[in-house]
């Protein structure tokens, strides 16, 4: 309180003049304040609005000279040269093939452990466990990405030609299993917050009626918490489908259409990182970099927007 | 005539880690007659009924000694499976809470613990849901709408639906955990009025604090003041005539 400022023998005369200023002060910025605020409560929509634009504009002059459809265009080739002045040519087909393959590899592999490991921290766990694992997943939530990306290289990769014979280690698998265990901390932290939301009166009726823990996981957390366990789900999957580093080491970087797991892949994310540092500001293999970079800006709000109206449709469904 | 009692608490006692919330507690419940737990708050009548179906231990820090024979058998026993213990002692909770899943779900869904999935016919269950919802008058709000998220019906009706599935389960025993108090003036008399349709096949145990509702209520009454019973006599006389000082106070409205 800024009244109880002035010390208590100052006149009431001059108290009351000080306490008017503070008023006057606090009326004449109200509205600026409200403003402000009401652009800081916006600013995420102009933000997603403007980085639309800025990568639209980055793809610009590149866009006109692009075959979108047909043979050997941008959707249906996996020939990436953009380098190449004279003679370019822009096929994605192989890094899109490449992002999907990972991602969905690595979420076989990170939605199911992710989600036992959940339904353990939340339901089985004791409570001194539950605190130690729960501080493990959030260090493994912290470790970057760059560093996922030398285990890749030096230790599943290396595993992988011992026990598989792949030709090379870096390659879809490579890249979905590290991929998956970055995931999972994610899929983990937010599986067991909304397990954990589920009201402890569910647990206890099912139990009165003779349910053991499985059952009462199984016939009544899932139902209950169906809304968030999916979108930790999908969050893991915008998760894979936008990590770059770790990809970038893992997967070999060759756009081609896998025959197997074991092949190396590239990703949209990966193309863009790996072409970057050759890229000369303001030609065209810039631009064709942008033009990847909006692809991916599409295929990940897609993704966020599909995840979010489902959960508003099982919300409203939930509601009455 | 005095019929044998179907819940016999000898000697129990119970901790919670260090605190003991039970002292050496003994009791007779009849079958066929409301039993009403009354007592102030924290006097143990909730962990006394909460442990006829050993609902309690799953905070873990539990402990007990003494016995509670249920229809013969000490539940106590190592050898007691839980599960079967849970299908013949069922529980009412004080607020209603039936699962987020459909109405029809939350009736079959004791039997689906119970029963393996080859041995459940569709046909039986369906006459098990229509049985029980009209055992508790609901049947004819609820028929055209089964597969309704039981979650959104009124809370005298979700109250309703909790005892119903009870039933398919056929317990001996149904214990209530002040089962009106989320309840309106309404909805207190139409569940008191099943309860009191119900009871003549079951024994029922009820905690309450309402002492209106144990005198309109219950047969038989149990008085209990920090973890011990103080007195058990017909309603009746408990109101009309208690033999113990502190029941008296405690009806008067004079503590708890």
């Amino acid at each position: 309180m800024p009244s109880s400022h002035p010390s208590s023998n100052t006149p009431p005369a001059a108290r009351k003049g000080w306490r008017a200023a503070v008023a006057g002060i606090a009326d004449s910025i109200e509205k600026p304040v409200e403003v402000l605020i009401r652009v800081c409560g916006w600013s995420s929509i102009f933000l997603v609005a403007a980085i639309f634009l800025f990568v639209l504009l980055g793809a610009m002059p590149v866009l006109p000279k692009i075959e979108w459809f047909g043979e050997h265009a941008f959707f249906t080739s996996t020939e990436w040269h953009a380098k190449d002045d004279h003679n370019p040519s822009y096929g994605v087909l192989g890094m899109i093939v490449g992002n999907f393959a990972v991602a969905a590899v690595a979420m076989l592999i990170a939605i199911p452990l992710g989600l036992a490991a959940a339904v353990y921290i939340s339901e089985f766990a004791g409570s001194t466990t539950k605190e130690w694992l729960k501080i493990g997943i959030e260090v493994l939530a912290a470790i970057p990405s760059i560093v996922w990306g030398f285990i890749a290289v030096t230790i599943i990769g290396p595993m992988l030609q011992k026990y598989t014979g792949a030709q090379w280690g870096t390659n879809l698998l490579n890249g979905g299993i590290v991929l998956g265990l970055m995931s999972i901390p994610l899929i983990v932290s937010l599986a067991e917050d909304s397990l954990r939301a589920v009201p402890d009166s569910y647990r206890e009726a099912a139990m009165a009626l003779g349910a053991n823990k499985w059952e009462v996981v199984r016939r009544v957390l899932f139902p209950a918490a169906k809304t968030g366990l999916v979108a930790s789900c999908m969050l893991g999957v915008g998760r894979a489908i936008g990590e770059t580093m770790a990809v970038l080491l893992a997967t070999g970087n060759k756009n081609q259409i896998p025959d197997s797991l074991l092949d190396p892949v590239t990703t949209l994310t990966a193309a863009i990182a790996s072409e970057m540092g050759d890229a000369v500001t303001g030609s065209d293999h810039m631009a064709s970099l942008f033009t990847i970079g909006l692809l991916l800006l599409i295929i990940t709000c897609a993704i966020n927007l599909t995840a979010n109206v489902f959960i508003r449709g099982h919300k409203k469904k939930g509601a009455a | 005539m005095e019929q044998a009692p179907s819940v016999d608490v000898r000697d129990f006692s119970l901790w919670y880690g260090n605190f003991q919330a039970l002292l050496s507690v003994s009791a007779a419940f009849k079958p066929g007659i409301i039993t009403g737990l009354i007592g102030p708050s924290g006097c143990g009548k909730t962990t006394l009924l909460r442990s006829f179906n050993r609902i309690n231990e799953r905070y873990g820090n539990v402990k007990t000694t003494g016995n509670i024979t249920i229809l013969g058998k000490n539940i106590l026993d190592t050898d007691v499976s839980i599960a079967s213990l849970r299908k013949r002692v069922g529980m009412v909770f004080q607020r209603p809470n039936p699962l987020p899943i459909s109405i029809y779900e939350n009736i079959v869904f004791g039997v689906k613990s119970h029963t393996p999935g080859r041995e459940r016919k569709r046909s039986a269950m369906d006459q098990m849901v229509e049985s029980a919802l009209r055992e508790v008058s609901l049947w004819d709000s609820v028929k055209d709408d089964l597969q309704r998220k039981a979650t959104e019906l009124t809370l005298e009706q979700q109250q309703k639906l909790c005892i119903a599935r009870l039933l398919p389960l056929k317990p001996d025993i149904i214990l209530m955990d002040e089962p009106c108090s989320a309840l309106d003036a309404n909805g207190i008399e139409r569940i008191e009025e099943l309860i009191t349709e119900l009871k003549s096949r079951f024994t029922i145990i009820m905690v309450t604090h309402n002492m209106a509702q144990a005198r309109r209520a219950s047969d038989e009454c149990i008085f209990m003041l920090m973890g011990e019973i103080v007195e058990h006599c017909p309603t009746k006389e408990m109101f009309f005539n208690p033999k113990n000082e502190k029941t008296a106070m405690y009806i008067e409205g004079r503590y708890g």
